[in-house]
């Protein structure tokens, strides 16, 4: 039995009590009315319009005449420009919160089904880190929780996250009109609980079976735990595309892409080995977890390898062909993430791809556990910033800044998923018992 | 000068691993085992260094990368610059999605083929060779380990290899050294 150091649990308090400080921050700092982003404006700016009047005396007469005439709409229009930006940075905050949220979400949620495809397929290497992904799934519950709510928040427009829920957007917007159909609160929130509530019900049922069948003389909860993973896998693997569209892709509502559903669950299923990886080796490195062996650290290492490729196929597949077709309507996706979020964008897939790809590429690196760990560190970050990269363009927009409320955010949820994570992991003995590939398991050699 | 090697024939794998164990404790020098099939643990019971194949297919990708890369700057951009997906930039880096696949694709086609190709050279094998294996049974069902008899007691080592398990022993005198 694994019992939870007063450190760690200190530890995760400290990260919450930091991070919703931060949280609060965020929300306090905001501002309120446009004279102050006037303020702030002015007070960040004053370096950049020096910046842009060297650049215009460079440019060519007809490119000066360009910017010129784009200046003057500008002032036409400050107002609403001010407005504009104001509700950028009074949404900056809930993106903020709205993404780490679903970021510790989502690696709960790839767990659960690495997870239920181990039992799926009659894995016969895992069976000794099924009680590691049954903890980190543990983080489903209180996670889908204020996800929920978050969505809720959003989706009935007390915040301006889902532009798609403002009635006064709609009215002036024939495209959404036409999406009005799935793209409307009441449809969010009942698909958002049938999602949830199917995901945490295979969860009960999973880990319960899973405590049962250790008590248990015969295969009868092993049978039953392999029927309910089968069914979960097919309800998850539509309920993840639609969730996907809904919670993620609904941020830029004229915008569409066909394997968005797949793109995020890659994306998740890299985090969840990774932080599956990073669980084993924190818990061998305490001396916990004894059966398990360098050939398991190396499997996990190679998914997290596999993955991360299979993430950028997927990346290049999207951007590729909108790129090449270059239809308007689909380019702009990427134009506004190249423009005005270009380190970030092209960073990302550096972290995502590049790192893993050379780090991981060795079979000998697979088994060093601080090399696991170090690659695992970067990839997570780079996901953290694919997620932001998701949500931020279509909420904050040019106004995007990782400050006080994004770290405070991931902070605070990062806190609670440890704190969660490792307080599940003392429910149970850290070894299942009666699983029928438990000695294939143990003496796992790839 | 003559060699002699004792060719010793098995017909378990889990029996093979276990007298290749005991051959190397017991310090005599396995020239080679011939099975019908990969025996999983093999090669790091008879203390085969690990293969470095995988350090060329790197090598080769690298090649294959940069071929594909020159390859599509000349055709597309100098050669004869090409208007992609209606974006005339004619500029290498700018039309780089589309050169991806190709780079990719040429990434694996030159670690794959020079691999195999590599892989025939260092194991001397081409068309037309001749078999090397010394008993045909080693293709069906039966696994064979030929020891270096060398300077050995050969009455001793005899026993030796049929307490491991041998069902065959039989001595080979080379003429020729090879």
């Amino acid at each position: 039995m694994y019992t939870l150091p007063n450190k760690l649990k200190l530890f995760a308090v400290i990260f919450m009590v930091v991070g919703a400080i931060g949280i609060i921050s965020g929300f306090l700092t905001a501002p309120g009315t446009t004279a102050e982003v006037k303020e702030m404006m002015a007070d960040h700016h004053g370096e950049d319009h020096n910046g842009h009047n060297a650049l215009k005396e460079a440019h060519n007469d007809s490119e000066e005449a360009a910017v010129g005439t784009h200046g003057e709409n500008a002032h036409d229009s400050e107002e609403a420009h001010l407005e504009h930006t104001l509700h950028q940075m009074q949404n900056r905050p809930w993106s903020a919160l709205y993404i780490a949220c679903f970021f510790f979400f989502m690696i709960a949620l790839g767990c659960l089904a690495f997870y239920a495809i181990q039992w799926a397929a009659q894995a016969g290497w895992s069976p000794v880190l099924f009680r590691v992904m049954e903890a980190i799934t543990a983080y489903l519950v209180p996670g889908g929780i204020i996800m929920f709510v978050l969505i809720a928040l959003s989706g009935l427009h007390i915040n301006h996250l889902f532009v798609w829920a403002d009635p006064e957007v709609v009215a002036h917007d024939k495209l959404i009109q036409g999406k009005a159909g799935w793209l409307n609160s009441t449809g969010l929130l009942i698909r958002a609980a049938i999602f949830l509530g199917g995901w945490m019900l295979y969860r009960h049922f999973a880990v319960k079976f899973s405590r049962k069948s250790d008590d248990a003389t015969d295969n009868r909860w092993f049978k039953k735990s392999f029927k309910i993973s089968a069914a979960f896998l097919v309800f998850f693997i539509y309920t993840e595309s639609m969730m996907s569209w809904d919670w993620i892709m609904s941020f830029d509502p004229h915008w569409f892409s066909t394997l968005f559903g797949w793109y995020v669950f890659a994306g998740m299923m890299v985090c969840a080995v990774t932080v599956i990886a990073m669980v084993t080796i924190l818990l061998k490195s305490q001396g916990y977890l004894e059966f398990v062996n360098d050939s398991h650290i190396h499997d996990l290492a190679k998914y997290m390898f596999a993955f991360s490729i299979f993430w950028t196929y997927l990346w290049f597949s999207q951007f590729m062909l909108i790129w090449y077709a270059n239809i308007p309507e689909e380019v702009t996706y990427f134009v506004t993430r190249i423009e005005d979020f270009k380190l970030p964008f092209f960073g990302m897939v550096a972290m995502n791809f590049v790192f893993p790809v050379l780090l991981l590429m060795n079979s000998d690196y697979k088994r060093v556990n601080w090399f696991v760990i170090l690659t695992g560190i970067v990839i997570l970050a780079g996901h953290y910033i694919d997620v932001y990269l998701m949500i931020t363009p279509g909420t904050v927009g040019a106004s995007w800044f990782i400050g006080v409320p994004e770290l405070g955010a991931m902070s605070f949820f990062f806190g609670l998923f440890v704190f969660v994570v490792f307080m599940a992991l003392t429910k149970a003995p850290l070894l299942i018992k009666n699983n029928p590939f438990m000695k294939e398991s143990k003496h796992f050699h790839y | 000068m003559a060699s002699k090697v004792i060719h010793a024939i098995y017909n378990d794998d889990d029996i093979l691993l276990h007298a290749v164990k005991q051959v190397r404790n017991e310090h005599y020098h396995i020239e080679e085992v011939y099975t019908p099939f990969p025996v999983h643990g093999l090669e790091k019971a008879m203390g085969l260094a690990d293969t470095r194949i995988a350090i060329t297919s790197f090598l080769y990708g690298l090649v294959g990368l940069s071929v594909a890369i020159v390859m599509m700057n000349y055709i597309m951009i100098e050669d004869w610059p090409q208007d992609i997906g209606g974006k005339p930039s004619f500029s290498y880096i700018e039309n780089m999605p589309a050169f991806v696949p190709i780079m990719f694709e040429m990434t694996v086609f030159f670690a794959a083929h020079l691999m195999v190709i590599t892989f025939y050279m260092r194991s001397k094998l081409w068309p037309f060779k001749k078999a090397e294996n010394p008993d045909v049974r080693t293709t069906d069902d039966h696994f064979l380990m030929a020891v270096d008899a060398g300077h050995h007691d050969v009455e001793k080592l005899s026993k030796f290899l049929y307490d491991t398990g041998a069902l065959e022993i039989s001595l080979i005198e080379n003429e020729e050294d090879h």
